[in-house]
């Protein structure tokens, strides 16, 4: 035990000093490895922008049905039930004649002659109406579908249904779910090819590092050193190139987002870069320390093999 | 202790650096290996370090065949045998104290066996006084010396020095020589390979000489004969 740690000690020690040693190196490495977790973390605001983006958007989608006026409440209540009893449905709101007449006189208060004329009719020409939200955009169809053979099967006694609004934006919300889908499908790929560009940067640079020390680690395999006693202190390098990266893009990322972050606001529907990054800035520490780390080690494990070979 | 059985050894090019060779080493002998160059001195170390593998023959030391090693074992054996080369092989950003404690933490010695023998080791060597140098600092014939230094600290059963005196003037290769014998006298046994004539015939122990991948000649107390 006393063996292992004295071990322990002299490898840390001994990465400590490689990666002062070799500054410009250790630089080199630093400054790729800022560029990978640069890409990382722009790829996490990329995710968090579109999801919130998409979210906005699918919470604009839902289907309205309107009844005709002589339709009854349990009628459709009823029908609300059994609406909510869908498993893809979220949530059903329902609007009586009554509050869509408020909420009609409230969106008209300053038009007179709207409102006159309703006034006129004597009668409350407004059906009710059950506003649909479904959990995932791509189930609407089958809640409209439903809604329609429902409305056919009783066509024949006295339908209670006007109208069902899904059909007129059924257009747009195929599109959407299409650019939701290949948006995610898209994003893996860039993610990926991104990802392995970077790791394999890392890696030559840090080969570079190890290539400068072939003398001594052949005089250490000459002294029969352990593999992992020769290894050790590169690895413990990588993870320090990896930690203070890390650490420098999290700084960077502070006036990055923040000069980002009206624009983002803009142009993407509410989401702001820089209150998101303070927000999840836990996350985004375990993240980018721990890809920085783990890149940095196996880069250097994988790199030092080629001069451990006996 | 060290056993050469039939040891060949034929480079993919078809170039022979070594053929048929068969000879034994006893402990606490001093066994010099001489020949031109290209007579295949380096490549008999390289062998015996393992590492190299024999084409044919297999090397030995004690009991243990030397190319069955695992990794673990081979790693005991090389810290049981101390490497001195012509060119140092000093790391010349660490001064001579640390680069001979470098070579005793990584056969895992404790810090009180570091700051206890590096010094002693030095005296030994006549380097004493140079203990905070760096190698650039030190001429040939004291860089070699803490290259010894460094090959003896971790205490090995053998001392293997490969053409030490190479690149040293006659003054400095004497030095050299007795260091090494007075390393022997104190029980190690030492190989040393040389092509020079005056240091074999100073020594008066036995010889192996080589010529063209073979053993011509095995004397007991023998002379550079070429």
């Amino acid at each position: 035990m006393a063996f292992f740690s004295t071990n322990t000690r002299r490898i840390v020690k001994t990465g400590f000093f490689n990666f002062w040693r070799n500054g410009f190196v250790s630089l080199s490495s630093i400054v790729v490895m800022i560029v990978t977790l640069s890409v990382i973390g722009g790829l996490v605001f990329l995710s968090a922008i579109l999801n919130s983006t998409l979210t906005e958007i699918k919470n604009k989608v839902d289907i309205n049905v309107y009844f005709v006026t002589s339709a009854g409440e349990d009628q459709i209540l009823s029908l609300k039930k059994t609406i909510e009893g869908l498993p893809e449905v979220a949530e059903v709101t329902y609007t009586s004649r009554e509050e869509a007449l408020v909420e009609f006189r409230q969106t008209h208060a300053n038009d007179e002659v709207t409102l006159q004329a309703l006034d006129e009719l004597g009668d409350n020409p407004l059906g009710a109406t059950l506003n649909i939200r479904a959990k995932d955009p791509s189930q609407y169809e089958g809640i409209a579908k439903f809604l329609t053979n429902r409305t056919s099967l009783s066509a024949g006694s006295s339908s209670v249904i006007d109208k069902i609004n899904y059909f007129q934006n059924k257009t747009a919300i195929d599109r959407l779910s299409r650019i939701i889908d290949s948006a995610n499908r898209l994003g893996l790929v860039v993610i990926l090819v991104l990802a392995i560009i970077s790791v394999i940067i890392t890696f030559n640079t840090i080969r570079l590092a190890i290539f400068i020390s072939r003398d001594e680690i052949s005089v250490m395999r000459l002294v029969g050193a352990e593999q992992s006693y020769i290894r050790g202190p590169f690895v413990v390098a990588g993870l320090m190139y990896g930690a203070v990266a890390a650490i420098i893009t999290l700084i960077l990322f502070f006036p990055a987002t923040y000069w980002l972050g009206g624009a983002t606001q803009n142009f993407f529907i509410g989401l702001n870069v820089f209150s998101y990054y303070l927000k999840n800035f836990g996350q985004f520490f375990l993240i980018l320390v721990g890809s920085g780390a783990l890149i940095g080690a196996v880069s250097s494990i994988f790199a030092a093999r080629k001069y451990l070979k006996v | 202790m060290i056993y050469f059985d039939k040891v060949s050894k034929i480079y993919p090019d078809n170039s022979v650096a070594l053929e048929n060779v068969t000879f034994t080493i006893s402990p606490k002998e001093f066994v010099s290996v001489v020949g031109h160059s290209g007579a295949g001195k380096t490549t008999l170390v390289k062998m015996l370090l393992a590492e190299d593998k024999p084409s044919e023959g297999s090397v030995f030391y004690g009991s243990q065949n030397v190319q069955t090693l695992s990794k673990k074992e081979l790693n005991e054996l090389r810290r049981k045998i101390g490497v001195v080369f012509q060119d140092y092989r000093l790391l010349p950003y660490k001064n001579i104290y640390e680069n001979i404690a470098f070579s005793m933490e990584a056969a895992g010695r404790t810090d009180e066996e570091i700051e206890a023998d590096v010094p002693h080791v030095l005296d030994l060597v006549n380097l004493g006084n140079k203990i905070w140098n760096f190698p650039h600092e030190l001429s040939g014939g004291e860089k070699q010396r803490a290259a010894i230094a460094r090959a003896i600290v971790n205490q090995p059963e053998v001392v293997v020095a490969d053409e030490p005196t190479g690149n040293l003037d006659p003054v400095n290769t004497y030095e050299i020589v007795q260091i090494l014998k007075k390393i022997n006298d104190l029980g190690t046994t030492v190989i040393l390979t040389t092509h020079n004539k005056g240091v074999i015939d100073s020594l008066g122990k036995r010889v192996i000489t080589m010529e063209n991948g073979r053993i011509v000649r095995d004397d007991k107390s023998g002379r550079y004969v070429l």
